[in-house]
């Protein structure tokens, strides 16, 4: 892969459906989503969030991400200059395979949360031997 | 406190919202590089010190150098995504490359005294105003 200068990306504010009832501005993480044989990688950057503060569920084929950030440790701290802003991560998925609810692992590291999500045994593609 | 109990919801739209206001604001004059460029910078104030945060998701203490040199601080670094062989791509919204940029702060900071920590994606580089640059309380006589 080439290297070339990065450029910001603006961060994008949640605008959906199912839309949070409180004030405060959630934000979409940017996200890759890859796909093996036997399982969907998803990986999300939410820059700021504890391990803790991170929700992720399945239900219906959808798949919920909540990633809150902890506003606290901005205590004390008065803004001079601005070129982002902060605040939670919330996005939805809708699912086109099948997953096991119950081998879906997660990781966070430096602010990046990747889900490994597996593919239950007859979504995964079979090679058909031909006779 | 003020109040009796505070809604955490309320504290944060609250400070989004000061965030806001300070868009690009004129404190660091033409004081800092590249604006636009990654990453995007967010400066603030605690006491008399000065705290310059970045988020930089992905990126590793190991890809990131920070410089020093009077009151100009430049960030550079490398944001490398990693991708399995044998994936098929469905979204791919993250970005990588180089970055390199640098912020001239209008005060005057202790350069022995700057730390910098790098975690869960955020960079926070902590300049502590210099000693004789701090404001001093006039005795009136």
């Amino acid at each position: 892969m080439t290297e070339q200068a990065l450029q910001v990306q603006e961060k994008k504010e949640l605008a959906q459906k199912g839309e949070k009832t409180v004030p405060a501005r959630y934000y979409v993480p940017a996200t890759d989503i890859y796909e093996a044989d036997d399982a969907l990688t998803v990986v999300m950057e939410v820059p700021g969030v504890d391990r803790k503060d991170v929700e992720v569920r399945l239900e219906n084929d959808e798949l919920h991400v909540e990633a809150r950030l902890d506003v606290s440790k901005y205590d004390g701290m008065e803004p001079l200059y601005t070129e982002y802003n902060i605040g939670h991560f919330s996005r939805t998925f809708s699912l086109s395979q099948k997953i096991d609810q119950q081998q879906i692992t997660a990781a966070l590291d430096d602010g990046v949360l990747t889900l490994t999500l597996k593919k239950v045994q007859e979504a995964v593609p079979r090679r058909i031997e031909i006779k | 406190m003020a109040f009796a109990f505070t809604d955490p919801f309320e504290t944060l739209f609250n400070f989004q919202q000061a965030l806001d206001q300070l868009r690009a604001s004129a404190w660091l004059e033409a004081g800092v590089s590249g604006q636009g460029a990654f990453p995007p910078l967010n400066v603030f104030r605690k006491d008399h010190d000065i705290v310059v945060i970045a988020e930089v998701p992905g990126v590793g203490k190991e890809d990131l150098s920070i410089e020093a040199k009077g009151n100009a601080i430049r960030i550079a670094g490398t944001k490398r995504i990693a991708f399995r062989d044998g994936t098929s791509v469905h979204r791919r919204e993250r970005r990588n490359g180089r970055f390199d940029r640098t912020v001239t702060l209008p005060i005057e900071v202790d350069a022995e005294k700057i730390k910098a920590e790098c975690r869960d994606g955020i960079l926070a580089i902590f300049l502590p105003r210099a000693e004789r640059d701090k404001p001093r309380a006039i005795a009136i006589n």
